[in-house]
């Protein structure tokens, strides 16, 4: 299973948000990085795979075309994350699952709900109010929604942001283990670009709507590149666990 | 998923099927007290006539006298029967705005609806079309209607403009209300003495206007919309967890918005058009109900219906007793309440969050 990106364009009006972007095939067993600057376009490009904003291109998985799915079904296959569950929800962990899996018609949605939440460790959690809950179990009690619709390509939307160390590394540690064990293409904007080099078998680095670099973290990382996109001057650098860490020094003038 | 579901995801779903029941439980404990609040609803009045004599009377009318039967038939049954349908068209509307519009403050009553249902039906009593085949009252019915609608559709476009929040939104309601109010006193004031009278009483939410043709009107609207409310309660769940996770769960949001929408111009639009302005019933009954059962739709929609429901045949009650004698219309009561609660809520809220 692999998902391929054609001349995808997004434009608002008369912008271009996004400009004619193509992606080499990307396979499933990978988790793949958007990183860039702020307004590069990640989240618009994330949002037009979801199937969330009107784009322009062809989008292939399996080489099926997307944009001939059935909603329901393009929903089922490639499932998006918003950044954040909004505050205020009297509904109960389980039963928030339950009605992400009651709207696909899935039988026994509790069981299956359940399931998901012990995939990821936070079972004791079921029957605990989302309110009641840290930012961080949210967003892990948001990824059990999506991976308890069993789908093949996860989209991430900033799924570590407002989170803290703790639960950065636990929502990317359980993404990347779902990912390599199932077999799923996960892609994921991030903001933090270390916890992306950590974690991401595969970087797109976006700038001003167009991709300009895509390739494992150790290619793409680059200090000509950091300064061009991001006006950084930055050194990479491997630690001393090889791995690969990237130290900012200044903005560039 | 393919592999065998373990021990503990069936308990996991059985604690959950317990949930369900106990919620089932509640949403008819609140019919069983709604049932006590008619039956104390009937029984009061000014007339004195007790509940004995009142049941004994529907079941068995020709030992009845004439006046007895008029209080009947025209005052006590109509009266608190559409104080059930009312409160539950209102409380369902308001359950789902505050579903479909993400605000914990939207309800007919706030946002406007029943102040533009108001300014319509304020323009067909002071200007009457001379059309011969649609009567007055019909005529001031339709028009709250339609004006009803109009502010549902305005509130629909607000919400869609970039940019406007939920806060803008609730500000745009208020407006709504207080240009919809003054366009009424306009209406007042160029108004002769006579007409003056009418419109008065019209903005007073009052059950006195109940007749057994509007009961009907009412009924068939709640049983119209309350199955594809309920069809539609577990998209609106997801929606609760925000637009973007319920579209990309496979929701069409535009379409179950539209409908939606459609739903409560119709159920607040014909409660407001029977019997004025009743106000708070839309906002406090959902709140009620999500503190009883949650806020998974499939209970809270008809858990607000019931709430609302009990909440008017309360107020009714209560509008019997203030003043021995006389019947204050039931709109002034349900503010007199409403207030408190409202000003409650919002305290609690900001606790919260």
């Amino acid at each position: 299973m692999s998902l391929s990106i054609e001349r995808l364009s997004v434009a608002y009006g008369a912008r271009k948000v996004l400009n004619d972007l193509s992606l080499p095939a990307l396979p499933s067993g990978s988790l793949v990085a958007l990183v860039g600057p702020n307004g590069a376009g990640k989240s618009t490009l994330l949002r037009a795979l979801a199937g969330l904003e009107p784009m322009q291109g062809r989008l292939s998985l399996e080489g099926q075309d997307v944009a001939r799915l059935a909603f329901a079904e393009r929903a089922r296959r490639l499932s998006y994350m918003p950044q954040q569950l909004p505050p205020g929800i009297a509904l109960g962990v389980l039963e928030s699952i339950i009605a992400g899996l009651r709207v696909s018609g899935a039988e026994q949605p509790a069981a299956l709900a359940f399931e998901a939440l012990r995939q990821l460790g936070i079972e004791h959690l079921a029957e605990q109010m989302l309110n009641s809950l840290s930012g961080g179990q949210k967003q892990l009690v948001a990824l059990a929604q999506l991976l308890a619709r069993n789908p093949q390509v996860l989209l991430l939307d900033e799924p570590t942001s407002a989170l803290d160390l703790h639960y950065q590394l636990r929502v990317m540690d359980a993404v990347r283990e779902r990912v390599h064990g199932q077999r799923l293409l996960a892609i994921a904007v991030l903001h933090d670009i270390n916890l992306a080099a950590s974690h991401a078998d595969i970087l797109v680095m976006l700038s001003q709507g167009r991709i300009v670099a895509c390739g494992t973290p150790h290619e793409v990382l680059q200090p000509e590149l950091l300064a061009e996109v991001y006006g950084v001057e930055a050194r990479v650098e491997r630690c001393s666990r090889q791995r690969l860490q990237v130290l900012v020094d200044r903005a560039l003038p | 998923m393919t592999q065998a579901l373990s021990a503990d995801a069936a308990q996991a779903a059985s604690r959950y099927r317990r949930l369900l029941w106990r919620r089932t439980w509640l949403v008819l404990g609140l019919a069983v007290l709604l049932v006590l609040a008619v039956l104390g609803d009937l029984a009061s009045g000014a007339s004195g006539m007790g509940l004995g004599q009142l049941l004994h009377g529907v079941f068995d009318p020709g030992s009845l006298s004439a006046t007895e039967r008029v209080i009947i038939w025209n005052v006590r049954l109509p009266y608190a029967l559409m104080a059930v349908l009312v409160g539950a068209a209102l409380s369902l509307a308001g359950a789902e705005m505050q579903a479909i519009l993400d605000n914990p403050l939207a309800s007919p009553f706030t946002l406007g609806v029943s102040s533009s249902a108001a300014l319509g039906a304020s323009l067909a009593i002071a200007y009457p079309l001379g059309v011969a085949w649609l009567a007055p009252s019909l005529q001031v019915t339709l028009m709250a209607f339609i004006f009803a609608c109009l502010s549902v559709l305005l509130l629909q476009f607000m919400a869609r403009l970039r940019g406007a929040g939920v806060q803008s939104l609730v500000l745009f309601g208020i407006a709504l209300v207080f240009s919809c109010n003054a366009l009424v006193s306009l209406l007042q004031l160029l108004a002769t003495e006579d007409v003056l009278q009418q419109l008065v009483f019209w903005t007073m939410g009052s059950l006195a206007r109940a007749d057994w043709n509007k009961l009907g009107m009412l009924a068939v609207v709640l049983l119209l919309v309350t199955p594809f409310s309920l069809r539609a309660a577990p998209a609106m769940t997801l929606l609760r967890m925000g637009e973007d996770r319920a579209r990309s769960f496979g929701v069409d949001t535009r379409r179950l918005r539209h409908a939606s929408l459609l739903r409560i111009s119709l159920l607040s639009a014909t409660a407001v058009a029977f019997v004025g302005t009743i106000g708070f019933i839309g906002l406090v009954g959902p709140h009620i109900a999500r503190m009883l059962v949650g806020e998974d739709q499939r209970f809270l929609l008809p858990a607000s219906a019931l709430v609302g429901a009990l909440l008017l045949a309360l107020s009714s009650i209560a509008s019997k007793l203030i003043m021995p004698g006389v019947i204050v219309p039931v709109g002034i009561v349900t503010a007199l309440v409403g207030v408190p609660v409202f000003v409650a809520l919002v305290f609690r809220r900001g606790r919260n969050l």
